[in-house]
């Protein structure tokens, strides 16, 4: 009972801000780049919730950034995802020195900040979400890499893969059959968990002014924006602030939610 | 009076199963009696209950005295006190009941210390003798290693060493040959035999084997989901068991044994 | 006649280990004669049974599959040797993969190598699942839905699902019960009798290897100490250690 409450919950969250975002594609309240309205402008007359300083609508601004939101959860977990398994799996079949060496380069690349990270990519390429994404998505591909190996490496030391083996799979089938099945209930929880981190990621370095570039509307530059205002006019940073709150939160709770999903299906051996 | 007295005991998991359903037994000073069963009759968690170490969400009902105790319902700290002085627990594997990261010498200092008051250079002639007692070879080798570096017999006889350093009454002793190799079982059956009749310790020996419990104990109680099908003296109950559970039970050990018989060729 | 599995002089030393765990141990496995392999921990049964397995290859020796040396780089080879040698392991808990349902556990040996697809893979797993006394509908299920002994049929239908001729048998009783033991034995003596299988069995229990396998090696410390029929190695062993083994089976009061 209370198990799919989480999940619902936050099923219901992350939908909405899903929502927000899919609306934006059809119909947004002003155009993005439209200044006409009066600057600074609070709550009401014709603007729900006002206006920013350059006298663009709030909720314009926010509807797309939720876009952005989402696609920087999705594609950084996209990354983490596809890298980090692969480099896993590949850590997982690894002995001796290459073990020893991938361990050791998994757990650099772990020490080693998201945001430094972000600012070498950046320099190197230049400030867009494709950037950005590509940075928290690397950075993100090293943590699921080691927590990859660590499950995939316990799978491998069961008596059914030596089974499998000696029915004839190759290594390959075993990794699609036994090992992936296996790990995935874990994984996929904490893939859920980094969509988070990736969000609140993105706002970061938007924030920063390393993320979408202006115009772009990503919730963190709306921060950023909002920050020498906030006294004077507070719902330009409140409201993506509540939003990037509640994205979290959502994505957190569907995570919570699996794992207890997951959970009971393992088995467990009743004491005699 | 008994040491040990267990009367209509029943433990009930969170979702409201019986486990063990009104059992009843007793074990008085000096005394032995074995729990038989397979996987399933309660006979682990009835020795966990004596102690007050059921798992959370599993309560017990009915009554359970240890040595004058209530242990049924009895605050933590009451049953802190009777573990280890009243009844001491020896389990099945022998590398899970050790603190991995310890050295064996101060997991058995542990409760020396605790019980007796002991510091020191008293201390580590305490520890000393204890392992000698179990009969390890070598025992300031054994006090320096890590339980991982020794083997899975001299793991249990560490772990035996522990349940006996404060004297308890009552030594429960949880299947602690069925993870050993047979020589081992054979000797480590042996040590235990010696070491409690030397005491005048009373045991509950728990096992699923009817030939190994029949080493230690006279007295058995046959448990079967959770509930005594039958007891007496294993003599008897090899001879003429009365129920049709502990006649299948002796049926199969029977079976297995007669392969041994290899008087003519098959 | 040819065996069908045989180590010729096979030693092994794992890596970072000075001691070999198992040294010149030469043994043969003839059809129709099983064969039990007896020793208690460190006696390096485990590397036995993964040579012959062809999981590992030997340090020094030869492992001959039907009197060729087997070369685990040789796939045709390996196919014959996979689908002539099969495995059932000791903890049931442990063998069979939680996330497959039983049909497809079972199914793996005929998929892999290349044996049966479809309908008649269908076929032969229900007449597996029948063999070793497992109701139909258990094709469907998880392993978790089922107990031990039941777990350890359905591991030993895979392992017979693709008719091999050789059925390697890790400690395949000893996390069972006793009453369930004796069913999995009498099971096993059973395919035996009716199939023609050969076992192989690495076992610490006597009593278990002298109700199924005729030939009997006794190992200690990576060395065979006494080989020979059952009968005479247990009957009136001439090895110390045989004897000590004998000796320190529990026996039921008489």
């Amino acid at each position: 009972m209370k198990r799919s409450a989480t999940l619902w919950t936050g099923c219901v969250l992350a939908g909405l801000i899903a929502l927000i975002a899919l609306i934006s594609l059809f119909w947004l309240p002003y155009d993005p780049s439209d200044t006409s309205g009066g600057r600074l402008a609070g709550p009401g007359d014709g603007h729900l919730i006002g206006t920013d300083k350059l006298g663009r609508d709030l909720l314009t601004q926010l509807m797309t950034g939720s876009r952005i939101a989402i696609a920087a959860g999705l594609g950084s977990v996209l990354i983490a995802a596809v890298v980090g398994i692969t480099l896993g799996l590949v850590a997982a079949f690894a002995q001796g020195w290459f073990d020893d060496t991938v361990s050791a380069l998994l757990d650099i690349l772990i020490a080693f900040p998201t945001l430094l990270l972000a600012m070498l990519i950046v320099s190197a390429r230049s400030a867009t979400l494709t950037s950005a994404i590509i940075a928290i998505g690397l950075a993100q591909s090293a943590i699921v890499a080691r927590l990859t190996r660590i499950l995939a490496k316990r799978v491998l030391a069961q008596d059914y893969i030596t089974a499998s083996r000696t029915s004839g799979t190759s290594w390959p089938r075993i990794v699609g059959e036994h090992v992936l099945p296996n790990v995935w209930p874990t994984l996929s929880v904490n893939l859920a968990l980094q969509f988070g981190l990736a969000v609140l990621a993105e706002a970061s370095l938007s924030y920063l002014g390393l993320g979408a570039p202006p115009p772009n509307a990503s919730w963190g530059r709306m921060l950023q924006e909002a920050q020498a205002t906030f006294t004077t006019a507070p719902a330009g940073a409140l409201a993506p602030g509540i939003l990037l709150v509640l994205l979290v939160i959502g994505v957190n709770l569907v995570a919570d939610g699996l794992r207890d999903t997951f959970d009971p299906a393992r088995r467990r051996r009743t004491a005699a | 009076m008994s040491l040990l007295d267990v009367r209509d005991l029943t433990i009930r998991t969170g979702d409201g199963r019986d486990l063990v359903s009104g059992l009843s037994f007793s074990v008085g000073r000096g005394e032995r009696l074995g729990l038989i069963g397979e996987s399933g009759s309660g006979k682990s968690l009835t020795t966990l209950a004596v102690l007050g170490l059921l798992p959370d969400g599993m309560t017990a009902t009915g009554s359970v005295e240890l040595d004058g105790t209530q242990i049924v319902g009895a605050s933590e700290k009451r049953l802190v006190d009777v573990r280890g002085r009243a009844a001491a627990i020896v389990f099945q594997e022998p590398l899970t009941a050790l603190d991995p990261l310890m050295r064996v010498g101060r997991q058995l200092a542990e409760p020396l210390r605790r019980r007796r008051g002991l510091k020191g250079d008293a201390l580590r002639k305490a520890v000393a003798e204890a392992l000698e007692q179990v009969r390890l070879p070598e025992p300031g080798r054994i006090a320096r290693a890590f339980p991982h570096e020794i083997s899975g017999g001299q793991r249990q006889r560490v772990a035996l060493a522990m349940a006996l350093a404060c004297d308890p009454g009552l030594l429960i002793a949880d299947e602690p040959t069925t993870a050993l190799d047979v020589t081992v079982q054979s000797e480590m059956l042996v040590l235990l035999d010696t070491l409690v009749g030397e005491r005048g310790m009373a045991v509950l020996f728990v096992s699923h084997d009817l030939a190994v419990v029949s080493r230690v104990t006279d007295r058995v109680l046959v448990m079967k989901d959770g509930r005594a099908v039958e007891d007496g003296t294993v003599r008897d109950l090899v001879r003429a068991p009365r129920q049709a559970y502990t006649k299948a039970l002796v049926d199969s050990a029977r079976k297995l044994e007669s392969a041994l018989d290899l008087g003519e060729p098959r | 006649m040819t065996a069908v599995l045989e180590l010729d002089s096979v030693g092994h030393t794992y890596r970072g280990s000075a001691a070999p765990v198992v040294e010149d141990v030469s043994l043969k496995v003839d059809a129709g004669h099983s064969l039990a392999l007896v020793g208690e921990s460190g006696a390096g049964k485990t590397t036995l049974l993964r040579l012959l397995l062809g999981l590992a290859g030997p340090g020094t020796g030869t492992v001959r599959f039907d009197g060729d040396p087997l070369r685990l780089g040789d796939r045709e080879q390996m196919r014959r040797f996979r689908s002539a040698v099969q495995c059932v392991f000791q903890d049931p808990y442990a063998s069979l993969d939680p996330r497959q349902r039983v049909s497809r556990i079972v199914a793996e040996p005929l998929r892999s190598l290349g044996v049966a697809t479809g309908a008649a893979a269908h076929a032969k797993v229900a007449e597996a699942l029948e063999q070793v006394g497992l109701p139909a509908d258990a094709a469907s299920r998880y392993p978790h839905e089922f107990s031990g002994g039941q777990r350890q049929r359905i591991a030993i239908a895979r392992a017979t699902v693709c008719d091999p001729r050789v059925l390697l048998a890790d400690e395949p009783v000893s996390a069972l019960d006793v009453t369930t033991r004796v069913k999995v034995v009498d099971l096993l003596g059973e395919l035996k009798r009716e199939r023609g299988l050969t076992i192989v069995m690495v076992s610490h229990d006597l009593s278990v290897v002298a109700a199924l396998c005729e030939r009997t090696a006794v190992l200690e410390r990576g060395r065979v100490v006494e080989q020979g029929e059952t009968r005479d190695v247990l009957g009136s062993p001439e090895h110390p250690y045989t004897r000590r083994l004998l000796d320190s089976v529990p026996r039921l009061p008489v």
